[in-house]
């Protein structure tokens, strides 16, 4: 079964869309043919036709004033956006390294069984498509698939069996099984706690200065909790300073890292703590619009996150002269992306919600400077901003005590992988990597990945290393890897095909080194490689520091951690007596010539 | 000291690196001086008779009898030079790599392509005595070991020569500018 | 404005602020090898070539502007090897059979690989599937030559134009889109050729044009990319 193949169906020029595709004008109206929002035209289109046929793409275009080819730039850039049909049924099933643990294989095999086509197409009838998808946030609860917009989680091959024969015979998704997403909330710390009353938190801030309430952040010590780090308050500061017509908020939620869901239980267990931080970022800086910018994944969320939205609007913490505040107006909407693990790079999300490609964008100058529609612009991470809030009731000083001296306060870290309690712990900052096995009951292991593929896999011997800015810095996740696991093959290729597949392509290092790393690991594998293969990988580190963006400096980190780490693995696949194996295989490369001229092929002699 | 022995060939290539090789002029005086040949189509010696330092390399493998060719001269020589774009990266020939299948090539060539004529019985050459054609047309180093490689098409007289003069002297290699290209 | 001092491979420069640190060098006679730049179309800095070191970080040459006192290093055999590396990337991953390109000896990347003295990339080739296409009556898209470096997208008559050309996909599989229609309707010679310049390989070719310079005197066939900055030497 090769269904790694194809993920994305393929994009092709014949209108083959049996939609009629006639309702776009009140689509367009919707977002006023304004070409910036050409996400969210794409979304609904997509949501409504089932695909973006030719036709439609025409019609976009000549609504919003581009060409053709400038609506499918952005249309083939996303995963989630088609040009031919998809399916009546849209089946996402995630293939993650976790996924691939929790026995992904076997569902993917029952979907195909059931569905009666292959991961990649749609069925003959049209109603069921099988595509295959980077992680969708669900590593506690794998393996799982999006369908139409809805999570099924925990796959067994009989809940496969029953969800196809839903799908065949047009049960309302709602009802196909009862599967839910569960929070999985484990440990809680001080964000995730229940002890703070939001409106004050708001209504406090509002009674001080905005340059007071950047300098008590910058006095909690807050930094970035997306993975780099940057102080939150230097980055306000920044941002308000600068000039512009008006000021952006942005919520970076576009949480891609494979392992990491701990966003996607913040949105859906303690989203007001979230618009709290927003709004009162939104006060700090200057702005009057907040945007939580949504991974496409969590599309199931939309309507809960309204319902939110609109209580809060009633209860005068957005809108209009928020918290009594006269003159602070300040209103949040979400804006969904459309299936790319880059967008969550501050700029690439900035990209997108204009409706462009998501393509990191050259620096300087800063987002803080010009940002969203050339504006300044505040991006922060879900969590960062759960942070502004409780620092905003319970002061700085408090925060200040949790954690460790240059780590202030606390993390979510998602735990998933080989271990008996996956899901979402809040622990302050300083815990070590075994504190966190301890709790998640984790036994036999090998190595941790921690952050994610752009982190770091580690072995045992780090295991005591402090979750910190200062020591073993990750964006909040640690995949537990067992002993029974072939870590090259199973993680390590898993992680590189990852970056190969959300590479945007523009850097040329990252769009074409990738693939010769997993050209060359895949050598290793099959064991043909030679030293020399090892040193070349370790090399090309350094042209990967030469791309643009995060992604690009690393997407080598699952080879190159684990030659640094696990050096053993490599060492005992190669063939220590030559520095040249070919590969190339004489009965392989005759077979088809042969069978087409027909004669057998004469292999003797050689 | 007996002089260095050079063999050469051309696999899937079009001999002219070949014809390169005899444009350095009135410097092939020199060269016989230098060097002894063995197997070439050069003094026309179809065996290896003996063990040679250097292989000169033309083409790349299309076919079964290429790959053999090429293992022979691994195993006969100390160092194997890939001469040309055709043994460097398949050349010319390797245009069919990147579009259609080896059994496209064929139906095309032997059944479908307008130019066919009178092979009413739709045969598509299958004797035994023929090499078997590859998948695809492969870079020399991607089947045996390489140790230099020298690109042009052909290579130019003067890039062929200076690299030869280096190897059997054991000078470093000083290739200027202007004989270095791919064309 | 007051000018600036930027000290660029241990020489200090005096510079108008905010030029880009690779006009800056090349005003000074400092070659920085360069692809998806060119002059009049706004940087992007996505080929990478142009990596410097920049006040101890690799930056983009192309895209970081110059401000007062800033350290460039443009030479170090670290950033040579990065570019040399990038440029076998390239050979590596299209289909660049120079003997049979109309651009050859008038290439760019070519002539990065001529100055690098690159015989064979450490790459093994890919041998990507790619198309070639012919649709259009002035010009012709040579897929297995494109190396993505956007110039052809970013060269546009006016910022807010439809596009002639865009990106389509993304990651190893992108490729350059354009839209027949939009070109079949403004394109006449001048464009056809203005667009054949703007590519910097051979991925866009003006049709019933080429091989016209004979070899010997092709661009790059005497002297290296870049020694017209660093000698003067007209190419």
């Amino acid at each position: 079964m090769d269904n790694k193949q194809s993920r994305n169906p393929e994009f092709s020029n014949n209108d083959n869309c049996t939609c009629e595709c006639n309702d776009l004008d009140a689509i367009l109206a919707k977002y006023n043919n304004d070409p910036t929002r050409l996400m969210d035209i794409l979304i609904d289109v997509q949501m409504q036709c089932g695909c973006v046929s030719e036709k439609a793409v025409k019609v976009i275009a000549k609504a919003i004033n581009y060409s053709s080819v400038d609506v499918v730039q952005t249309l083939s850039f996303y995963h989630f956006f088609s040009q031919t049909p998809t399916g009546k049924y849209t089946v996402y099933l995630n293939d993650s390294v976790v996924a691939e643990m929790m026995g992904r294989d076997e569902i993917a095999k029952t979907f195909e069984e059931e569905a009666g086509c292959k991961f990649g197409s749609v069925s003959e009838d049209g109603r069921i498509g099988l595509f295959n998808t980077s992680c969708i946030g669900m590593n506690d609860q794998e393996p799982s698939a999006i369908i139409n917009q809805r999570v099924f989680t925990k796959l067994t091959t009989e809940k496969v069996k029953k969800i196809v024969r839903g799908m065949k015979n047009d049960y309302d998704t709602e009802d196909l099984i009862g599967t839910e997403v569960q929070s999985n909330i484990l440990k809680q710390g001080p964000i995730l706690t229940k002890d703070s009353n939001l409106g004050e938190a708001i209504k406090k801030a509002v009674t001080m200065s905005p340059e007071d309430v950047i300098e008590e952040i910058k006095q909690s010590n807050l930094r970035g909790r997306g993975g780099a780090g940057f102080p939150t308050a230097m980055k306000w500061r920044f941002c308000r300073n600068a000039e512009g017509e008006k000021h952006y908020v942005f919520c970076n939620a576009d949480e891609g890292e494979p392992g990491t869901f701990k966003d996607r239980v913040i949105l859906t267990d303690r989203p007001q703590l979230l618009f709290a931080g927003m709004t009162i970022a939104g006060y700090a800086i200057g702005s009057d619009e907040g945007i939580l910018y949504l991974r496409y994944e969590y599309k199931y969320m939309e309507k809960f996150l309204e319902e939110v939205l609109s209580k809060l609007r009633e209860e005068g913490l957005l809108g209009k002269d928020v918290a009594g505040e006269k003159g602070f107006n300040f209103d949040i909407r979400i804006q969904f992306g459309g299936g790319a693990y880059i967008c969550g790079e501050e700029s690439a999300l900035l990209e997108s919600a204009e409706g462009k490609r998501g393509e990191p964008r050259d620096r300087p100058p800063f987002p803080v400077v010009k940002g969203y529609l050339q504006q300044p612009t505040a991006v922060n991470n879900v969590e960062t901003l759960c942070a502004v809030a409780k620092i905003m009731h319970k002061g700085a000083k408090w925060y200040r005590s949790l954690g460790t001296l240059e780590s202030t306060g606390s993390k979510l870290i998602s735990v998933s992988g080989d271990c008996e309690k996956p899901g979402v712990y809040e622990v302050e900052w300083g815990f070590t990597v075994n504190d966190i096995l301890e709790l998640v009951g984790a036994k036999n292991v090998q190595a941790v990945q921690v952050g994610g593929p752009s982190g770091n896999c580690i072995a045992s011997n780090e295991f005591n290393r402090k979750l910190a800015y200062e020591d073993l810095s990750t964006g909040g996740s640690l995949i537990v890897i067992g002993n029974e696991r072939d870590l090259l093959k199973d993680i390590v290729l898993n992680f590189t095909e990852f970056f190969i597949e959300e590479s945007c392509g523009s850097c040329v290092p990252c769009r074409a080194m990738t693939v010769q790393y997993k050209n060359k690991l895949e050598k290793i594998i099959r064991g043909n490689g030679v030293a020399d293969d090892i040193d070349q990988m370790l090399q090309w580190e350094n042209v990967m520091k030469s791309n643009r963006c995060g992604l690009g400096h690393t997407a080598a980190n699952p080879i190159i951690s684990t030659i640094k780490n696990f050096r053993e693995l490599y060492d005992a696949k190669i063939n220590e007596d030559t520095d040249f194996v070919s590969e190339f295989d004489l009965e392989a490369a005759v077979a088809e010539s042969c069978k087409t001229a027909g004669r057998v092929p004469n292999l003797g002699g050689e | 000291m007996s002089k260095p022995i050079v063999a050469t060939t051309s696999l899937a290539g079009c001999f002219g690196c070949h014809m390169s090789l005899l444009d350095i002029d009135e410097r092939i005086l020199d060269l016989i001086e230098l060097v002894e040949f063995n197997k070439s189509p050069i003094d026309d010696i179809k065996t290896f008779t003996k063990q040679c330092d250097i292989g000169i390399i033309e083409g790349g493998c299309c076919n079964s009898e290429n790959v053999h060719v090429l293992k022979e001269f691994r195993k006969n020589c100390k160092i194997l030079i890939s001469v040309g774009e055709c043994a460097i990266m398949g050349g010319l020939p390797a245009m069919r790599n990147n579009n259609a299948s080896i059994s496209e090539c064929l139906e095309e060539a032997y059944l479908n392509c307008v130019s066919v004529q009178a092979n009413d019985e739709k045969i598509i050459p299958n004797d035994e005595e023929l090499p078997m054609i590859l998948d695809r047309v492969y870079p020399c180093h991607e089947i045996v070991k390489i140790d230099y490689f020298l690109p042009g098409c052909a290579p130019r007289a003067d890039l062929i020569w200076n690299a030869l003069v280096a190897l059997v002297t054991g000078n470093e290699m000083d290739l200027p500018y202007e004989v270095v290209k791919f064309d | 404005m007051s000018k600036i001092l930027i000290n660029i491979n241990g020489k200090d420069y005096s510079a108008e602020p905010g030029k880009m640190v690779l006009d800056i060098a090349k005003e000074n006679g400092i070659y920085i090898p360069t692809l998806c730049h060119y002059e009049g179309i706004k940087p992007q800095g996505s080929c990478r070539i142009c990596t410097c070191k920049i006040d101890g970080r690799n930056m983009t040459a192309c895209t970081t502007p110059a401000s007062h006192r800033m350290v460039v290093e443009t030479n170090t055999e670290e950033l040579e090897k990065i570019r040399s590396t990038i440029v076998e990337l390239l050979f590596a991953e299209g289909n660049h059979f120079c003997p049979a390109c109309e651009r050859s000896g008038n290439c760019e990347l070519q002539a990065l690989a001529y100055r690098y003295k690159m015989m064979v990339p450490q790459f093994p080739y890919i041998f990507p599937s790619k198309d070639l296409d012919a649709e259009n009556p002035k010009i012709l898209i040579d897929h297995n030559r494109c190396i993505l470096c956007k110039r052809c997208i970013r060269r546009k008559k006016e910022p807010d134009n439809p596009s002639w050309f865009v990106f389509k996909g993304r990651g190893h599989t992108t490729q350059i889109n354009v839209d027949h229609e939009l070109i079949d309707k403004e394109f006449n010679d001048e464009l056809a050729q203005k667009a054949m310049d703007t590519c910097p390989v051979g991925a866009i070719i003006r049709k019933e044009k080429g091989f016209d310079v004979p070899i010997g005197e092709r661009k790059y066939d005497k002297n290296p990319i870049g020694s017209d900055i660093e000698k003067g030497v007209t190419l």
